[in-house]
């Protein structure tokens, strides 16, 4: 038995800890074991990827296995890190369709949480574009899953959170790109009006993001940072940054960016204090285009090692919602004017507009979605408590990759696609085989 | 002109083969890798295919089928000219004192198949002359501990055989190097608990080979630099206080 928690290192639960070494040496496991769930590399926040007996890390099936110049068409297994994948095709001039906030995830973990980018308004979730994969059934079988073969069980394991069997392999299409640079542009945004405007603006940007500083009040109240950035053209660079190489390379891990946090202990002054010299610097940048390399862009926490201790011992929550856009503002203003009046101290926010919905247990819809982090502590339980009611009555929904704390009620609520999930884990004998702690805490 | 070198990985399912592998492969060389499970090696083979756009085979060879050497030598495309042999099975020391079979799989696994394995290749690239040999031993195989001796003697036996290989290759202009990587997170020391200074990555040992391999000094290298000492210090040790530490 070992302690596993997810990033957040909250909660703590013990399980078995099996590692098989190759895809082949998965499926006994499947049915030696049971209350089992696949666990990638543990960034899924709260419980997700801790078996409610056992848990099956995929790290050790990181190989990559096919890969086509022609078409970008890659074949890989599932524990292969979005990183390694990064470092090995950026150079070669493609890029994955869809990358999180955090590039030490696996492809299996990425499918099974249906993740979302910048780039969602646009592209949709990493699940979109999915070609095929093979997944390692309850009974010991194999199914290979594309929308033409094993259709319900392939859009159901998408955004599935590992319930209906462990992604072995997975094949996707990388977008080809002439640089390794971001071209972004900053847009300031001096209230929660102005930023979802700005957010609808630059739709037809392909990726757009908006940081908000979630202790302002008043008049400044969602008062955001609007990052739009689109990949970089070899003209861009020359435009920008004449003489720059195309690919330069990914200093992996510790690169200096605009996060860089001391680790002293947060509270409502100091994340004040950052978040305003944060704004202000950011708002400096404002208005005209310049190059940023694509890790700092996309992964700009990475940078910083195990971030998540910053908020020490008791670890910290993340809450992710999405909001329907028809009730998008006056529901975000709600939730924005709970957190700056408790003043619990949170790095800045992230909202971000989101496209159509992938259906079953994947988390994006169309709307508008904001993630913050809060450290663990007895109030913070019923602030989250109230901002669901505020959710709920808007028609949104939790993310599952972040949650650790969400009622039965409130997830069933925002998930219409929960029935049809769960007849599904029936018909493949998943229900009670398969299942991770937040399986057994949502009922699914 | 690296572009037409060929390595011959022979364990190239394992962690440190892979690494190996990919080294040399990244370095712009042709690859074959040997081993006894071919779907577990074909997967490394495509990984670092893909990787560095390197030709990659896959090569079937059980290390303990000694007598089908000489055609598994015949057979492969090309006579390699480099061979790194990674082949290892730490076995179960317990197990081993009582159950003579595996005791004897040890044994072989350690030392006949890898020896007479390198020991061929050597008569070849005598013929041709040229030809570089790596053998990856272990430090189990300077001093014989309670805990592991079977391995260790095996490995022993190994570092002897290629001490005495480089001996006779030498004036010839033909390399022998002998790696000793001390501990290694790998598939075979899962689990167990390392001191973490005397612990190396598998990608280390791979770029460790490669660079030994390739730079005409080296005849006998520890991975991490630490270990050289370590082992000093350990063989140093008065045979009658050594007999009666728990190691």
């Amino acid at each position: 038995m070992t302690e596993l928690s997810g990033w957040g290192r909250y909660p703590w639960h013990p399980s078995d800890v099996l590692s098989p070494s190759s895809p082949p040496a998965v499926p006994p496991l499947m049915t030696s074991h049971t209350g089992l769930v696949a666990r990638g590399n543990g960034r899924a926040y709260g419980d997700a990827a801790i078996g409610e007996r056992v848990t099956l890390v995929t790290r050790r099936l990181d190989r990559i296995r096919a890969f086509d110049h022609a078409t970008g068409r890659v074949r890989v297994e599932a524990g292969l890190l979005l990183a390694d994948l990064l470092d090995v095709m950026v150079p070669k001039g493609f890029f994955p369709p869809v990358v999180p906030g955090t590039k030490f995830v696996t492809i299996g973990g990425m499918i099974a949480s249906d993740v979302h980018g910048k780039n969602h308004h646009r592209d949709g979730g990493f699940g979109d574009h999915v070609e095929s994969l093979t997944l390692a059934l309850p009974d010991g079988g194999i199914a290979e899953c594309s929308s033409a073969e094993n259709s319900d069980l392939f859009r159901a394991t998408i955004g599935g959170m590992g319930l209906t069997g462990t992604i072995l392999e997975a094949t996707f299409r990388l977008r080809p790109v002439e640089t390794g640079w971001m071209r972004q542009q900053t847009i300031v945004a001096s209230c929660l009006d102005e930023a979802l405007e700005g957010l609808r603006a630059s739709s037809d940007a392909t990726y757009s993001v908006a940081w908000i500083d979630c202790l302002a009040k008043g008049p400044s109240l969602g008062r955001s940072l609007i990052y739009v950035a689109e990949h970089a053209t070899l003209r861009d660079l020359d435009a920008l940054r004449p003489g720059a190489k195309a690919f330069f390379p990914s200093r992996s891990g510790r690169l200096s960016i605009p996060l860089d946090l001391p680790p002293f202990a947060l509270n409502r002054h100091s994340v004040a204090a950052f978040n305003e010299m944060y704004f202000r610097v950011g708002a400096m940048k404002a208005g005209y285009p310049f190059l940023v390399h694509w890790n700092p862009y996309f992964f700009p926490l990475d940078g910083i090692g195990d971030w998540n201790r910053i908020y020490g011992r008791r670890g910290f929550l993340q809450y992710q919602c999405v909001i329907p856009t028809a009730h998008a503002g006056p529901a975000l203003s709600g939730l924005l004017d709970r957190i700056s009046q408790r003043g619990l101290a949170s790095f800045l926010a992230v909202l971000k507009q989101m496209g159509p919905s992938h259906g079953d247990l994947s988390f994006p819809m169309e709307g508008f979605t904001l993630a913050l982090d809060l450290p663990v502590s007895e109030g913070v339980f019923p602030l989250l408590d109230d901002l669901d009611r505020i959710v709920v009555e808007a028609g949104g929904r939790l993310y599952l990759a972040k949650d650790a704390r969400q009622s039965p009620s409130t997830f069933e609520a925002g998930y219409s696609g929960l029935p049809r999930f769960r007849d599904l884990r029936r018909a493949i004998g998943a229900t009670g085989r398969i299942s991770s702690r937040l399986s057994a805490r949502l009922g699914i | 002109m690296n572009a037409s070198r060929t390595l011959l990985l022979v364990g190239g399912t394992s962690d440190i083969g892979r690494a190996t592998a990919l080294c040399y492969a990244q370095a712009g060389w042709r690859v074959l890798l040997a081993a006894r499970r071919e779907d577990d090696a074909k997967r490394n083979a495509d990984d670092i295919a893909v990787r560095t756009g390197a030709e990659v085979t896959v090569h079937r060879l059980d290390i303990l089928e000694t007598s089908r050497f000489q055609t598994f030598v015949d057979g492969l495309p090309q006579l390699p000219d480099t061979v790194v042999c990674v082949v290892g099975e730490l076995g179960d020391q317990q197990r081993g004192q009582t159950d003579l079979s595996h005791a004897t799989q040890i044994l072989r696994t350690n030392f006949e198949g890898p020896a007479l394995l390198l020991g061929a290749f050597a008569e070849r690239f005598l013929e041709r002359g040229s030809g570089t040999i790596v053998g990856v031993s272990s430090v189990a195989g300077d001093r014989g501990r309670g805990s592991n001796y079977l391995y260790g003697a095996a490995k022993a036996g190994f570092t002897a055989f290629l001490s005495g290989l480089r001996n006779r290759l030498a004036p010839a202009g033909l390399r022998v190097v002998t790696v000793k990587p001390g501990f290694v997170r790998t598939q075979m020391t899962a689990g167990m608990k390392l001191p973490p200074v005397l612990t190396a990555e598998a990608e280390e040992v791979g770029r460790r080979i490669f660079t030994a391999a390739e730079n005409r000094k080296s005849d006998v290298i520890y991975v991490r630099p630490v270990w050289r000492p370590v082992m000093m210090i350990i063989d140093s040790i008065p045979e009658r206080i050594f007999k009666r530490l728990r190691l």
